[in-house]
């Protein structure tokens, strides 16, 4: 039956798990503002409770708003207020949600439904701590210094927070959420914390810490450093402590910087001085910080390794993996790129845009009338004489319907002809093309087939809609020879661009035991060839294509498997192979595309 | 609203301020195109641009910042303006540099200029309201996630930027202002392709990458904390190193006009695109004004071989045609057709 090759579900001891989302709820209570907020990826019920936790341990006054992901741009950021606009004759600007919050938490569920660039402004106000409103006739920025709180509920496997949001929200907590209540401090004890957070002193053996951590776990943000030192001081804080220890930082760093983990540490027990560091850039006066330069000591490597050691060690070795794979997996927003076309007909409604309505463009009625609203009196007064009428709507005013929609699939077949099995396998693969070329009859997707074998990959049904056409050109399929995978795979990356550039959102399917056999120069030799492949298959996993790979051997096939995992693509052992099958596979990869 | 990081106590990030210095040197480079991972203070460094720029001359009163000293390119206002008074002189005032920036989800209406409704509600005039392009005359324009922003702003911008002037015809208006700023677009290439028009229609491209040098990180968080936790202090130390950076631009400014460019500098650059197969004579002539400027920042009366090479990936890159399965990114063929062309390693 399918399977998927992905990582299995981190089992998280629940006494720890409960430990951890206390203490980020309790950061998250003192520096909340600091440092952008916290992600929350549960499916479960968890995030409920968490937040009903944490409501209790703020001060009453703190407003906690819910904003659902299909809330409306002028909602969110501020607008037009349209009752009042008519009302007074001139535009008045009305604020939005998050000013509305300024000063406490806005709750976000279902993050991975909200558009990706309406996520991206809301980072801009956690950056500014304004919203700025530039829209329908009003110039306002409105204060909204916002603590987040992202409820992220989508698979497993990808991020729901896009990354420009996901960036400026610090805190993560995966998995169950639930938090253990005996852990949480009183409210009293957070609020003399907060009092107190800007004061603790964090000296550079910290900065050193969480720099050397940063740089181990392979994150570029220099935001998710400041945030985790922001944690450790609030961690400080909250043990009535005036200075970072250790232990806060190797703390801060679970929450903040192992979440973003691009890589492994690298064993630490190798000495990474296989350089001399250069010296960081002189500062014009003898610090900027006001503080003795950084010392020599010999320690100081020491330290790093304890941290990193520390932070590695409380993980289970699972979970580093997990979130290993979801950094290479294309997150939501690039898995959708060139998915989504603007249309006027159907699909999402977008902003309506001024234009002139046609045939094919429909009137936007509301946000006509939107746009008129503030100029009626005065063009009550400019048609004096005239015969009245109670609403003067003119071309200008003219706002037409958006649409953004789902683009059509193109299903790009590599199937493997060499060798013995070539005949089956084609045989199989043209059944599946003709099953879901009937079954999309009433889709928009398109099917096109690579062929390789002997030398080369070869494009034998170039992407088409026609049943006809595709039986034909199927029907006579030569097999047998050499397995030049590598090859198949620059074909098929050059394919899948241009179905992209096409407007439709490709998914390739591959039908192969894995085992190439010629290499890209067309000679022949198993490494040579197997080093060919793992090179394309890079190539092809940074396109973020989204493809599943069929094996097609008797039994699955570890070299397969590699393959697999070097294309980022789903692993799908199918010994006994038929045409329904593969289908079935295949509707599978579209509708996770 | 709370002061910005000073541009000199940013680490790091040498392209990306190159890229900006020689912008503000020769604003004819055209916009600059900052690629690169997230929390990575590309905004950092724009946002450092206002206090760190020399604040220029503008006509008094003028809402479109006119230079006085460029009588063809103003505004109509200020042409009216200037036939009232003696000799066309019209008052100066020193005004900040404009650094605007553009929110993702702001209309068309608010980027262009639209009718002034108040004064048409409250007079009856048929008054314009100038929009953002009018606030970053002679400035820079700012957008964060520019492959994020809406497809017609985006063409819109590129369009204005291109020519200089912002034409306006709607709710019954007919304007036209002079709008000449910097484009500075920033966005994470790997969410999202940017369209290739968008690409070569900036002047420079860089791409902004985090350090793997531990030093500096933890160099970044010392000044980062030492910035959030005391402001006004953090200010005071790096002004003396801001105002040097602002004494070599208004020096490089002076300077440029004069700065000559070789025959044998002139033909390996040349060379350099033919080999880079660049489409059409864009890229020699931003490469050449791109080395011009940086000849002037480095205070040097010709232009060298060693500045070509360093500002060539920053005005080829992104001119080169899109192969996919050409081994590394764009960066690396310049780099290879460089030490091509150059002899270099």
């Amino acid at each position: 039956m399918v399977a998927a090759s992905t990582v299995p579900p981190v089992q998280i001891d629940p006494g720890v798990a409960r430990a951890r989302s206390a203490m980020a709820m309790s950061v998250f209570a003192v520096v909340g503002d600091r440092i952008g907020g916290i992600i929350l990826r549960d499916t479960s019920a968890g995030a409920q409770e968490w937040l009903a936790a944490l409501r209790v341990r703020l001060p009453v006054a703190t407003r906690m708003i819910r904003l659902p992901a299909s809330a409306t741009d002028d909602r969110i950021f501020g607008g037009l207020d349209l009752a009042a606009t008519i009302a007074t004759g001139s535009p008045v600007a009305e604020r939005g949600v998050l000013a509305d919050a300024h000063g406490g938490i806005v709750v976000l569920p279902l993050i991975e439904r909200m558009p990706v660039a309406t996520q991206a402004r809301l980072g801009a106000v956690i950056d500014t701590g304004v919203a700025q409103v530039l829209r329908d006739g009003v110039n306002a920025v409105f204060d909204a210094r916002i603590a987040v709180v992202a409820i992220d509920e989508s698979d497993e496997e990808v991020w729901g927070v896009a990354a420009p949001l996901r960036d400026r929200l610090a805190l993560v907590l995966d998995g169950d959420v639930r938090v253990d209540e005996s852990l949480l401090p009183p409210a009293v004890v957070i609020e003399a914390a907060r009092a107190r957070v800007a004061a603790v002193h964090a000296d550079d053996a910290v900065m050193q810490g969480i720099g050397a951590l940063a740089a181990a776990f392979g994150i570029t943000s220099e935001r998710a450093a400041r945030s985790a030192l922001w944690t450790a001081r609030a961690l400080a804080a909250l043990d009535a402590r005036d200075e970072v220890t250790e232990a806060d930082v190797a703390l801060a760093a679970q929450l903040v910087l192992v979440p973003r983990a691009t890589r492994m540490p690298a064993d630490t027990a190798a000495p990474p001085s296989d350089a001399e560091p250069p010296p960081p850039p002189p500062p014009p006066a003898d610090s900027a910080t006001g503080e003795p330069p950084p010392r020599e000591s010999p320690n100081d490597g020491q330290l790093e390794d304890r941290l990193i050691d520390a932070v590695t060690a409380a993980l289970p070795p699972d979970l580093l993996a997990s979130l290993l794979a979801r950094a290479q997996r294309p997150s939501q927003e690039m898995g959708r790129a060139g998915a989504e076309k603007e249309s006027w007909i159907r699909g999402r409604q977008i902003a309506a845009r001024r234009g002139k309505p046609d045939g094919v463009r429909r009137l936007h009625v509301l946000e006509t009338l939107r746009t008129a609203a503030p100029w009626q009196r005065a063009r009550a007064r400019d048609e004096v004489g005239q015969p009245s009428r109670s609403l003067i709507v003119e071309r200008d005013d003219f706002r037409i319907r958006r649409y953004v929609e789902r683009a059509g699939t193109s299903i790009i077949f590599v199937v493997d002809a060499s060798g013995s099995a070539a005949a089956q396998r084609l045989n199989e693969a043209k059944g599946a093309v003709e099953a879901l070329l009937a079954e999309s009859y009433a889709r928009r997707d398109r099917v096109s087939l690579i062929a390789f074998r002997g030398t080369t990959a070869e494009v034998l049904l170039p992407p088409t809609r026609a049943l006809a056409r595709a039986r034909k050109l199927l029907a006579s399929l030569p097999g047998g020879g050499g397995t030049p995978l590598a090859a198949a795979i620059d074909a098929a990356v050059s394919a899948g661009i241009s179905a992209r550039r096409g407007g439709t959102l490709p998914v390739m399917v591959f039908l192969t035991d894995g085992r190439a056999n010629v290499a890209r120069d067309g000679r022949g030799g198993r490494a040579e060839s197997m080093r060919d492949v793992l090179d394309a298959a890079a190539k092809f996993r940074a396109c973020s294509l989204s493809c599943v790979l069929i094996d097609t051997s008797a039994r699955p096939e570890p070299m397969a498997q590699r393959v697999a995992d070097a294309l980022g693509a789903r692993y799908v052992p199918l010994p006994v192979l038929d045409a329904r099958a593969i289908a079935g596979a295949v509707t599978l990869a579209r509708e996770t595309a | 609203v709370r002061v910005a990081f000073p541009f000199s106590a940013i680490v790091g990030q040498e392209q990306m301020k190159l890229a900006l210095l020689i912008a503000t040197v020769d604003p004819s480079v055209g916009g600059v195109l900052v690629l690169g991972d997230r929390g990575t203070g590309k905004s950092t460094v724009v946002r450092a641009l206002p206090a760190l720029l020399p604040p220029m001359k503008a006509v008094e009163g003028c809402r479109y910042g006119c230079d006085p000293a460029a009588n063809g390119a103003r505004c109509d206002e200020c042409r009216a303006r200037a036939l009232h008074i003696a000799r066309g002189k019209l008052p100066i005032i020193d005004k900040p540099v404009p650094v605007i920036d553009l929110p993702l989800g702001a209309t068309e209406d608010r980027v262009v200029g639209a009718l002034d409704i108040e004064k048409a509600l409250r007079n009856g005039e048929k008054a314009f309201e100038p929009g953002l392009l009018a606030r970053a005359h002679r400035g820079f324009l700012y957008v964060d996630e520019v492959n994020l922003l809406e497809d017609h702003l985006v063409d819109l911008l590129l369009d204005v930027a291109q020519t200089g002037e912002n034409v306006v015809e709607r709710d019954g208006v007919s304007i036209r202002h002079p709008a000449r700023f910097v484009l500075v677009g920033s966005g994470n290439p790997e969410e999202g392709d940017l369209r290739p028009q968008l690409l070569d229609r900036f002047g420079l491209s860089v791409e902004v990458r985090s350090s793997d040098d531990v030093a500096m990180r933890v160099e970044v968080i010392r000044r980062r904390d030492a910035y959030d936790r005391d402001a006004t202090t953090f200010l005071a130390t790096w002004e003396a190193a801001d105002s040097a950076v602002r004494a070599k631009i208004l020096a490089a400014r002076k300077r440029l006009p004069s700065v000559q460019v070789p025959d044998a500098v002139l033909h390996r650059a040349v060379q350099l695109c033919v080999d880079l197969g660049t489409d059409g004579v864009r890229g020699e002539l931003t490469l050449l004004r791109a080395a011009r400027a940086a000849a002037a920042l480095d205070g040097a009366k010709t232009v060298t071989d060693a500045q070509v090479q360093l500002v060539a990936p920053m005005a080829l890159r992104h001119r080169l045609r899109r192969n996919v399965l050409d081994d590394g990114g764009s960066g690396t063929r310049v780099a290879r057709a460089i030490s091509a062309v150059y002899g270099t390693t």
